[in-house]
């Protein structure tokens, strides 16, 4: 049987899945068409027992298909308003993937300016949720477009969500409850396990060698013993991912939709 | 009993410097005929507080902002609210910014009359840092754990849009999520709900009445105002007016944009707001947005 072609979304989506995988029954959520993707390719497939809410205000068990839904109806079976999230993100039972503007080597995040915070170059959001839902559960990170503008050398501009930073911690405050899972990117998955939480690289995409991540990180990497390629999409994966996503919204995520398996040449261009 | 008055009426209680909370989420249920209402008043140096949508950037626009409260200020499908950008970018704007969650507990905080309540939220952030009136609080009991201690958000004025009302003050919230504003209208002095609908007197069967979420006792006064969200969304009603945001948004890049807008969009009566965003008809038929 020859192998499916993918492309670089659809590994991307797959990836992202791994981050909720036995996590129980926590609200995942995926911010974004392709973190959201992956939040409901994993309990499609290998984690059922997830949440996971419409994106607006209601619970589903059977994941909503992203954009125009045509006949199709969504399932409720609860109700998880925006303040029932907050209460559910403070009782910490909730792993999101968000995409923050500024990650730096602590794991700390930016979505609230870059440049100079009372006259910022550039004001994006606010910091949002970010405070509350890295200091009470899990965050991933999506990144879909790896450079050191977004893995930022030193610190990140206005530290929005914490991080492993020991100077940002004061004496009596609870660090216990902040978890990192992963954070996905365009060349590479990561995670903060190494020694006192350094950053490594854990797998990496295929055609891109551990030289080039570094390159385009701002802070140093390790990376994990055998380190290999990111698990391809299966036949099976892709067919869920079509289903979940009817109008393929996937290959409009990515600048140019790349496919799954790069060269150097076009890694490097 | 009859709390009916005009958007004028409204505004004219307002005096400059108050603090104002503004209802509803980003680009949802915004109570925007009361905003446009502001924005034509003389009213000026304004504590806004509020998750932000478009009324945050207007205001900031015409001036009326002195400090903005704040988690975010977002149109949700316009991640971007170009005048509050514009007025944070000029370094003209005084904020404090607070976690989503942390910004609800000084709501709740003032709804129950309590100067603070203790959270995580903020903690190792640069929410402390550049919010140096947050203090920190050492939990009294064995576990001694230290923590933010988020001070009310007490309120001169709220401002809440609301699905159905009566002339009695009593309210319903019928859209799928009705947000924060039981505690916004809580934090009050005042509040003034707008209406799409005003009956005389609702009577509601048991399945309905659990639409309304705060008491007619915390409401100062309510203003008949159909259509009155536009351009953000009232669901069930109706949805947001993308091609109204998107204007809004792009007329930010001109050097006379916002005096454009204005001069459309808010210098004129809501009959002619309504005939000039393509008729009653049209935005009561705005297609909710899809998740």
């Amino acid at each position: 049987m020859s192998k499916p072609e993918f492309s670089l979304a659809e590994l991307m989506i797959v990836a992202a899945s791994e981050a909720w995988r036995n996590n129980g029954e926590w609200l995942a959520s995926g911010l974004g068409i392709i973190p959201r993707l992956g939040a409901s390719l994993a309990k499609v497939s290998h984690s059922p027992e997830l949440l996971m809410t419409d994106s607006e205000a209601f619970l589903v068990e059977e994941p909503v298909p992203v954009g125009p839904r045509g006949d199709y109806q969504p399932k409720y079976a609860g109700y998880m308003p925006f303040e029932r999230i907050f209460d559910c993100v403070w009782h910490g039972r909730r792993h999101a993937m968000v995409g923050p503007t500024q990650i730096d080597r602590w794991a700390q995040t930016n979505l609230s300016v870059v440049g100079d915070y009372h006259k910022p170059k550039v004001a994006m959001l606010g910091v949002r949720g970010l405070p509350g839902n890295s200091i009470n559960h899990r965050n991933s990170f999506f990144v879909p477009n790896h450079n050191s503008r977004v893995f930022v050398a030193g610190e990140v501009d206005m530290v929005s969500g914490v991080g492993f930073k020991p100077e940002r911690w004061g004496p009596g405050m609870r660090r216990d409850l902040m978890s990192i899972g992963v954070a996905v990117t365009d060349l590479c998955v990561m995670d903060w396990n190494g020694p006192d939480n350094a950053p490594r690289v854990v797998s990496l995409h295929p055609g891109v060698d551990f030289e080039l991540v570094q390159e385009r990180t701002g802070f140093p990497l390790l990376k994990v013993d055998n380190l290999g390629e990111t698990p391809h999409p299966t036949a099976e994966q892709l067919a869920a991912i079509a289903r979940l996503d009817p109008h393929n919204l996937r290959s409009k995520q990515l600048k140019g939709n790349p496919a799954g398996i790069r060269t150097a040449e076009e890694l490097r261009a | 009993m009859n709390k009916l008055m005009t958007a004028a009426d409204v505004v004219g209680q307002l005096r400059d410097g108050m603090t104002i909370g503004f209802g509803g989420w980003g680009p949802r249920r915004k109570p925007m005929a009361i905003v446009r209402e502001i924005l034509r008043s003389d009213v000026k140096d304004l504590t806004v507080v509020a998750y932000g949508g478009p009324e945050v950037g207007m205001l900031c626009a015409a001036g009326k902002v002195k400090k903005l409260i704040f988690g975010f200020a977002t149109m949700d499908a316009i991640p971007l609210e170009p005048y509050f950008r514009k007025a944070r970018q000029a370094g003209e704007l005084n904020v404090m910014e607070l976690d989503e969650g942390l910004f609800q507990w000084g709501l709740k905080a003032a709804a129950m009359r309590l100067p603070f309540l203790p959270a995580r939220a903020g903690l190792a952030t640069d929410v402390l840092t550049h919010n140096p009136e947050l203090r920190t609080i050492a939990s009294p009991y064995a576990d001694g754990e230290v923590l933010l201690a988020m001070p009310a958000l007490n309120l001169d004025v709220a401002f809440v849009h609301v699905n159905r009302a009566d002339r009695l003050g009593n309210t319903l919230i019928t859209g799928n999520d009705v947000y924060f504003d039981q505690h916004f209208a809580r934090a009050a002095e005042r509040c003034y709900v707008s209406a799409e609908e005003v009956e005389d007197k609702l009577e509601l069967d048991a399945e309905t009445a659990r639409f309304n979420t705060f008491e007619r006792s915390l409401v100062s006064g309510v203003v008949h105002a159909p259509l009155g969200a536009h351009p953000t969304a009232c669901g069930p009603a109706y949805g947001w007016d993308m091609q109204h945001l998107k204007a809004y948004s792009d007329s930010a890049a001109q050097d006379d944009g916002w005096q454009q807008y204005a001069e459309t969009h808010v210098n004129c009566s809501d009959a002619e707001y309504l005939e000039r965003n393509g008729g009653a008809e049209r935005i009561s038929q705005l297609p909710m947005p899809i998740f």
